[in-house]
């Protein structure tokens, strides 16, 4: 009989385990559901370039069934609760779907209630409403001091904020107003760049630049009267326009769901991708609580892994796939250059480290 | 050190990079209730380093660092 699969969420993760999977099984074989809240699907990296170059936000955004194979349904509509024992996933308009197998990429969330005075004091650009708003604030902008941080860890996308800090100063630069903004950037860590061995690269476009910065800023709360950021460490900066990416935890469903960790991800073995104590539900993406980098690349060689296992379930064939924790990241930091890294978790035994 | 505490969490970061062991013990600390123990499982060296001098740095305790085979459990106490 056809296997039901069904995967909640249609991004990256689950655009790509949806695709892979309708072209290796045949119609008799399973049946793939995509549900997806929005039915749009966003090209995240491309939000840099409508902040900060003349992207037409048009051009980033698709009509998630245009991207989907044909053969995938669609199901445009929010899940509100996974149930695990009945093998069923509700939705807010009532339906109800049942699978056999069900992946899990519901992505993350962003939450700036959970930083007191982030939603009223800090511009951002992780959507691309937030990103269309900062590009008009820093239009605007020609003199002064602005903070770029985080609000919490984890969050997508690692070395989005260094990037935006340096594309930043190009950009001011080209307009001849550099001289007159300064650029201060708040790390939660004791470095300025998350990956060890490329911060000494970053670390020098920032003293050449002229990029100041602070370390171990871990961003507690915000003071939008007084234009000032604290931190869990005890420091406070002060600000005239302010970046900070809001606190992410994982989709609501998770959480309502009782699936979700303490930040709303699904713990999720590291190899199998199964999520921990099922074997037919499976999570990836940045949903999951591996603690990698929150990427699209991590997604689709995650996706890769899970399409291939399935796949191989269905059809009676023995051997299984593994994720190898491979990463990897391309970062744009204005006309000074653009660096590839590719990184590649031990999480299995033999693996190398690159960083 | 031999003997060791009784952690209220214990973060198994073994074998991952960036954000790495002290990004799992910033977001664990700031989910955790003031007192409680938390524990880390290394195996990057450079945490041995950045974990105590982050604890310190923000005013809570380092409890201690236990050498296992391979890789190391760093306990720290939510203070504040
Ligand atoms: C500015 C920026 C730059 C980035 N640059 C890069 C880069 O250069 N390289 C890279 O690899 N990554 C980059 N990323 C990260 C990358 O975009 C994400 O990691 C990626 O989108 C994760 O894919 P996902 O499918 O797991 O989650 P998402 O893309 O978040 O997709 C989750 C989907 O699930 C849906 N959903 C959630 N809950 C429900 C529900 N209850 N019911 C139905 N649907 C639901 C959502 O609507 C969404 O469509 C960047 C991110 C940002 C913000």
């Amino acid at each position: 009989m056809s296997k039901k699969i069904v995967i909640v969420g249609g991004g990256p993760a689950g655009t790509i385990v949806a695709n892979l999977l309708t072209k290796k099984l045949k119609k008799e074989e399973a049946s793939v559901t995509v549900i997806d809240k929005t039915g749009r699907h966003v090209y995240e990296p491309g939000l840099l370039y409508v902040t900060l170059s003349d992207q037409d936000p048009k051009g980033i955004v698709k009509d998630e069934k245009d991207i989907l194979n044909k053969k995938v349904r669609l199901i445009v509509d929010e899940a509100t609760k996974i149930d695990t024992k009945r093998k069923m996933v509700e939705m807010k308009s009532g339906n109800r779907f049942d699978y056999d197998y069900l992946i899990i990429a519901t992505g993350a969330r962003l939450c700036p209630e959970e930083v007191p005075g982030l939603k009223e004091a800090a511009y951002h650009f992780y959507t691309v409403d937030e990103a269309l708003k900062l590009k008009d604030a820093l239009e605007k902008f020609d003199k002064g001091k602005i903070v770029i941080g985080v609000g919490g860890v984890p969050y997508k996308c690692p070395p989005a904020p260094a990037e935006i800090a340096c594309f930043l100063d190009y950009k001011l630069r080209k307009r001849k107003t550099r001289d007159k903004v300064e650029i201060h950037y708040l790390s939660p860590l004791p470095r300025i760049f998350p990956i060890e061995s490329v911060d000494p690269i970053v670390n020098k476009i920032f003293e050449k630049e002229g990029i100041k910065y602070t370390t171990f800023f871990n961003v507690e709360s915000v003071d939008p009267k007084r234009k000032e950021v604290h931190s869990l460490e005890g420091e406070t900066i002060g600000y005239d326009l302010l970046i900070l990416i809001p606190p992410h935890r994982g989709s609501k469903v998770i959480e309502d769901s009782g699936l979700g960790d303490r930040g709303g991800w699904v713990p999720t073995d590291r190899y199998t991708l199964k999520v921990k104590g099922y074997d037919d539900v499976y999570a990836i993406g940045d949903a999951t609580d591996l603690p990698i980098s929150k990427s699209g690349a991590a997604a689709h060689y995650e996706a890769k892994v899970v399409a291939n296992n399935i796949a191989s379930e269905i059809k009676g064939i023995e051997s299984r796939d593994k994720y190898n924790g491979k990463v990897v990241c391309l970062c744009d930091a204005g006309n000074k250059a653009i660096y590839m890294i590719i990184l590649q978790s031990p999480l299995v035994p033999d693996g190398s480290i690159v960083c | 050190m031999s003997e060791e505490p009784k952690v209220d969490r214990l973060i198994d970061a073994r074998n991952t990079f960036c954000p790495g062991p002290l990004m799992e013990l910033i977001r664990a600390i700031k989910e955790a209730k003031v007192g409680e123990v938390i524990g880390v499982l290394s195996s990057d060296t450079g945490s041995k380093r950045d974990i105590p001098l982050w604890t310190s740095k923000a005013g809570h305790k380092l409890i201690g660092i236990y050498e296992k085979a391979g890789y190391a459990e760093i306990v720290v106490q939510k203070i504040k």
